[in-house]
């Protein structure tokens, strides 16, 4: 079959998912260029602050590292059971990753771990390839950013939009520029009027757009993405994953999506892992793990996606 | 004669209208589904349906169930039907959930005060109301309170309630959208085993048309306050007439075309 009647599989898939999955695992150098090339670099990635980013074919060249990366993870919360048991994932540039599974099954244990809100109890977690140390923070945060579901608990209600958005700049030490507010309102669709308003004038729909404006306006490499489109309506949900999925591809950004949303995971991520009372229980392509699953509650999770009849 | 009649349904909001002039029957036995986006004024006929509108809403037009007039008629009527004929299943099982009550306890109370069952009958009509929905370990879940229980659990619990005087008819509004996929679908299930077996009539409110589909045969899709498009599910689906019912079913299609796409490469 040709690519042809279904157009939108061209734009979302990237090449890299179509390609056979394990192929593109070994992040070789030639296999971290692909991804670029499938990227039109925008001109906006390119006249940012070029300089203190590092030039992403170079971080990803040097080593073949991934972005960010679980090594052998396990976490408990004080005086309970494990809620994380050796798990290792990573997120490779241009390599969307799905982190997959039910309420309390960990997933946002390893988000918090991710994000340097905790520390690991076994295992590392690795930026760059090195370990994230506490003197790395910085850096770690200007290259990962994060989204949460709630898009009405996650904006401070008494600030104007400009002034969430540029939160990261002034914690990052790096100017709150309106300019950059501007730029990362108009990239997620917002009109440049929306940073003199308060959060409550936004529908659902607009306020995780605004909360997805802030994660972006330090141009970050990696999104953190926590159920981003679960507590919105059906058609605000495909608005969003297009917005993120366009994101990925005109800024270079990777995305770690958290979600139970099949669908969801199956039109944005390459890689899926699927997460089950804290242990990883299957990972790999998407097309692997969700068109051909070997553990069984992958297989269960699979049959309880509603879909439509005929 | 229907079981519940709606006829030109009016909510405002002082000068706002927010449901405008909506009307549709249920009958002994249906499947009816309101779909539409937040803000659409489907969980607000919910409420005008049973009488519970949030005080500063005024309802006008007709809303007949079980022949009792739910918007003129006085709150003694309107209690009185509340539970026997119609009982609702809200969302987030927390919010419907006393936090303080045991939910053998809540489970109770509607059988004592409609039922007037006391003792041991009570006990056992408690504990079956549980099993009913699937809940084995009844001694236990009938002790717990409500943060004690999964979020599966807890909606079980909120449904053997609302089922517990047996309703003639279960209003369920985004019941499933607070849950897991997997205990979506089982509750999903449950509910239709359910109506089917004891004959209940269900008005099933949602966004989410794949959800909705696999438990209701026909549709009114509402946007805006107003009813848009009426018909069964399926034929919605095949050829969505207004526009607006056009974009609910290719979202879904959307999603459902990702994973179709994994199986196949």
């Amino acid at each position: 079959m040709t690519d042809s009647p279904r157009p939108d599989a061209t734009r979302l898939a990237s090449p890299a998912a179509s390609a056979d999955p394990g192929a593109a695992r070994p992040a070789s150098p030639a296999a971290s260029a692909d991804p670029g090339a499938a990227r039109p670099a925008s001109p906006a990635a390119s006249t940012d602050p070029g300089a203190a980013r590092p030039a992403s074919p170079a971080a990803g060249a040097s080593s073949g590292a991934p972005l960010v990366a679980a090594e052998g993870v396990g976490f408990s919360y004080r005086g309970g059971a494990p809620a994380l048991t050796d798990v290792s994932l990573a997120v490779e540039a241009g390599r969307n990753v799905a982190l997959v599974g039910e309420s309390g099954a960990g997933k946002s244990t390893l988000l918090r771990l991710l994000l340097g809100l905790a520390t690991p109890s076994t295992g590392t977690i690795t930026f760059g390839g090195q370990p994230l140390t506490r003197g790395r923070l910085r850096d770690y945060r200007r290259s990962v950013q994060a989204v949460f579901q709630d898009p009405y608990s996650s904006l401070d209600p008494r600030h104007k939009i400009g002034r969430i958005v540029a939160e990261p700049l002034r914690g990052l030490g790096l100017g709150a520029d309106p300019a950059r507010v501007a730029e990362a309102l108009d990239a997620v669709g917002l009109p440049a009027d929306t940073a003199s308003r308060y959060p409550h004038e936004f529908s659902g729909g607009q306020r995780q757009r605004i909360a997805i404006a802030r994660a972006i306006v330090c141009h970050p490499k990696v999104l953190l993405a926590d159920e981003p489109v679960s507590a919105l309506d059906l058609t605000t949900r495909v608005r969003i994953v297009d917005l993120l999925s366009s994101l990925c591809a005109d800024r270079d950004l990777t995305i770690l999506l958290v979600s139970h949303d099949l669908g969801v995971v199956a039109e944005l991520c390459q890689h899926t892992a699927v997460l089950e009372r804290g242990r990883l229980v299957e990972q790999g392509g998407t097309s692997q793990v969700l068109g051909a699953p070997s553990h069984p509650y992958t297989r269960r999770l699979l049959s309880s996606v509603p879909r439509l009849p005929g | 004669m229907s079981l519940l009649t709606v006829s030109g349904l009016t909510v405002r909001s002082g000068g706002t209208t927010l449901v405008d002039d909506i009307s549709f029957t249920v009958a002994q036995g249906d499947r009816v589904g309101l779909i539409g986006e937040s803000g659409s004024g489907k969980s607000l006929t919910a409420l005008a349906v049973t009488g519970l509108l949030p005080p500063g809403l005024t309802a006008t037009g007709e809303v007949r169930l079980d022949g009792v007039d739910m918007i003129g008629g006085t709150e003694r009527q309107r209690t009185a039907v509340r539970g026997p004929v119609a009982a609702i299943v809200f969302q987030e099982p927390l919010t419907a959930l006393n936090p303080l009550m045991r939910a053998g306890r809540q489970i109770a109370e509607p059988l004592r005060r409609v039922r007037g069952l006391r003792g041991p009958v009570l006990r056992e009509a408690v504990h079956g109301a549980l099993r009913e929905v699937l809940l084995d370990d009844t001694d236990r879940i009938a002790r717990s309170y409500p943060h004690q229980l999964s979020g599966g659990q807890r909606q079980r619990v909120a449904i053997a309630m609302a089922l517990a005087c047996r309703p003639r008819l279960l209003i369920a509004d985004e019941p499933t959208t607070a849950l897991d996929v997997t205990v979506q679908a089982e509750i999903l299930d449950l509910l239709d085993r359910l109506a089917t077996a004891h004959g209940t009539a269900l008005v099933f409110i949602t966004h989410d048309l794949p959800v909705a589909a696999r438990v209701i045969r026909d549709t009114h899709v509402m946007r805006g306050g107003r009813i848009v498009e009426s018909g069964p599910i399926s034929s919605l689906i095949a050829g969505p007439a207004h526009p607006y019912t056009r974009t609910l079913v290719d979202s879904a299609r959307r999603f459902d075309a990702a994973l179709e796409r994994t199986a196949r490469d």
